[in-house]
């Protein structure tokens, strides 16, 4: 079988395969043609599909996301891109207030098939207003779906998948997994299946299995935490890990069946600390299996400041290997709280 | 922009009418120089650490580099005219527009290399600079910087200051609905506000033709009754004298004014943009009326300065870039604990 590396190629083949069959799907965004929405996400598109099909629009987020809600109101099915998730202070009101809601507040009138395409996250010096996640606040709002693809065979299937839901779907690409050659790459080559296929929305996948705790993450937090997973081997302790791959719905059985087995949850989230997936799916967890945990649940996060530029200073608040293995080892004692504390909170 | 060159005769004619002396001539082509010479030179050591493989992560100076070379006579031929405590607020392509508003060029230097040493300490990066001393920001969201002069305009006219305030954005960001929000705004309560669009052509990789129902964007000002005009930004002098009329129009509160100036950035978008979108040929081209070779023609054919002046004028002004470079280069990285502190005050 044909390798791939990234989600990115995952992504726009995808499209790429669904635009093939249904005429009423258009790409609409920023340097949708020439950089393929410039994460390469929609790379290849306009050479196949032409103009008409995948536009170039002005730089006008509010309007071009509006025109995807009407445009999905009115029989089509926009793919929109929202080049980095730190733009969309400037389109959120046609996002939330009207893409998210309209077919709950038309009491089901008007089907809302939009797929947003939006590149995610730090790790490579892009500063406060490009190295953001973000995708909790997307979750937070009633009406949308969570994509957060770690792998490109999850990309395409979940891509595939977006593109034959008629709701509104976010699918947040790590930039440090699309193997794109100007990024860091985070991820593994894999086999694809050059065939359509997909890949169900509210399924966890269980990456590694384990017996003394389980990481629960997503996205690049995914691949961290498996490399985490095998240096707490060498220190003897079993950690099982799983990928959420959507946010919205949310695969709660999986996520309380291993925090049932192992007893001890550590929730590893690139988003900022506060209000958001580590505290949502914490409260899940422990909602269903209480009576089962050895220990609070635990968790690694973006600290609650904007992302640094100076690469010592991200460093510190991007979630990283050797601060979930620290974690982890407090999480089964290992290490002791004393240690813990002398930390920046 | 081709146009007639005018006779010397009319030549002083022109600059008699604008106040432009040969002091202040032969400091804007060293001022020009010495923006020149510091974004050639971040552009070299940008590309350190990047060879063979481009990789935004790698060397000293990581993440994307928006850099204006070409662009020197707009941001001199404006900035020239303002005091210190006159605002500018500015784009992800910000450098040329705090050298010429007087950001010290070490700290800004310093700040780009993500130095403790920085105008912000490392915090903000290329796209984030700060600079109260002599009011300059800018912001790495297209479309942000028009609402935010217009603050500063109010604030000024409240204050009963005769001070500006004056937003630089690119020719993409003037699709923008802030751009016609602010318009509308500023003209309504007659602002002392000046909005520069700087012309490229291009926004990122989609050329203007692609994204504007209007020839030029200056012409949609005029129907918010805001004065506009469209000037060659690759000459100074030109610039200068637009830029004068706007600047005492806003000074003595007769409100806002736009100017559309013409210009070329010879590099990409951003570093490591491959440039599929236009061709070497439109870059020759364009060159060709280079705005620091202009202006030294027009020196010399007015008798202010002869090849020896200009040359020393080169020579102090690479003497300022490569000392602001080196003073980045050795300045130490911030500690890392600083990257939790300062969310609020």
């Amino acid at each position: 079988m044909r390798k791939l590396k990234g989600i990115a190629f995952g992504v726009a083949e995808a499209i790429d395969q669904e635009m093939a069959k249904n005429a009423n799907v258009i790409v609409l965004g920023e340097d949708v043609t020439y950089w393929g929405a410039v994460f390469g996400f929609t790379y290849g598109l306009h050479k196949k599909y032409g103009r008409n099909r995948v536009i170039d629009t002005p730089i006008t987020e509010q309007t071009f996301m509006g025109m995807a809600v009407g445009a999905a109101a009115s029989g089509m099915h926009p793919v929109v891109s929202l080049m980095f998730v730190d733009f969309l202070g400037a389109g959120f009101d046609q996002m939330y207030n009207h893409m998210a809601k309209n077919h709950y507040m038309s009491g089901g009138q008007f089907a809302m098939p939009v797929t947003v395409l939006t590149a995610i996250g730090a790790g490579y010096g892009d500063a406060g207003q490009h190295s953001q996640v973000l995708y909790s606040l997307f979750a937070h709002v009633p009406g949308f779906k969570v994509v957060v693809p770690s792998t490109a065979y999850d990309a395409k299937g979940l891509t595939s998948t977006a593109l034959r839901d008629p709701n509104p779907v976010i699918i947040f690409g790590h930039k440090l997994l699309t193997g794109l050659p100007f990024l860091p790459f985070e991820g593994e080559e894999e086999e694809v299946p050059e065939e359509p296929y997909t890949v169900e929305f509210g399924k966890a996948a269980v990456r590694r299995e384990g017996t003394d705790l389980t990481i629960i993450s997503a996205g690049l937090m995914v691949h961290r935490s498996l490399r985490a997973a095998e240096q707490l081997e060498r220190d003897g302790i079993s950690a099982e890990v799983i990928d959420v791959r959507t946010l919205v719905p949310l695969d709660v059985q999986t996520l309380v069946a291993s925090a049932r087995k192992t007893g001890r949850v550590l929730i590893v989230d690139e988003d900022y600390q506060s209000y958001g997936m580590s505290g949502e799916l914490a409260f899940r967890i422990q909602a269903q299996s209480f009576d089962a945990l050895k220990a609070p649940i635990s968790r690694v996060a973006t600290p609650d400041v904007p992302i640094p530029f100076s690469q010592p200073l991200e460093n510190v608040v991007m979630p990283g290997v050797e601060r979930i293995c620290e974690e982890a080892k407090l999480l089964v004692g290992q290490t002791s709280h004393d240690a813990k504390l002398a930390q920046p909170a | 922009m081709w146009k007639p060159e005018p006779n010397i005769e009319d030549l002083r004619y022109f600059l008699e009418n604008t106040g432009l002396t040969a002091d202040l001539s032969v400091s804007a082509f060293r001022q020009m120089c010495l923006i020149r010479f510091f974004e050639e030179g971040i552009a070299e050591r940008y590309y350190v650490g990047k060879q063979p493989d481009f990789n935004l992560a790698s060397g000293p100076i990581r993440g994307e580099m928006h850099l204006a070379v070409g662009q020197e006579a707009v941001a001199v031929g404006v900035c020239s005219l303002l005091d210190d405590e006159d605002a500018v607020v500015s784009t992800h392509r910000p450098h040329h527009h705090a050298i010429a508003k007087g950001v010290e060029p070490g700290a800004l230097a310093a700040e780009i290399f993500g130095k403790a040493s920085g105008l912000c300490q490392g915090k903000g990066g290329h796209m984030h600079l700060f600079d109260k001393a002599n009011n300059f920001s800018c912001s790495g969201i297209v479309g942000a910087s028009f609402p935010q002069a217009a603050g500063a305009a109010l604030a000024f006219q409240r204050a009963g200051k005769h001070l500006i305030a004056v937003a630089f954005a690119g020719e993409g960001a003037a699709n923008h609905g802030t751009f016609s929000e602010t318009l509308n705004a500023a003209s309504l309560w007659q602002l002392p506000l000046i909005i520069v669009i700087e012309d490229n052509l291009y926004a990122d990789s989609t050329p203007k033709w692609q994204a504007l129902a209007t020839a030029q964007h200056y012409q949609r000002a005029l129907s918010y009754n805001v004065p506009a005009y469209l000037v060659d930004g690759m000459d100074f002098m030109e610039v200068y004298r637009v830029a004068k009329t706007a600047v005492e129009r806003a000074r003595r509160g007769y409100g806002p004014t736009v100017i559309e100036a013409v210009c070329y950035r010879y590099r990409g978008h951003f570093e490591g943009d491959a440039g599929e979108y236009r061709t070497q040929e439109e870059v020759d081209l364009w060159r060709m009326r280079d705005p620091i070779t202009v202006l030294g023609a027009k020196l010399k054919k007015l008798g202010w300065a002869d090849e020896a002046a200009l040359e020393r004028e080169r020579e102090a002004a690479r003497q300022e870039a490569d000392k602001a470079l080196a003073f980045a280069e050795q300045s130490p990285l911030p500690d890392a604990k600083q990257a939790l502190s300062g969310v609020f005050r």
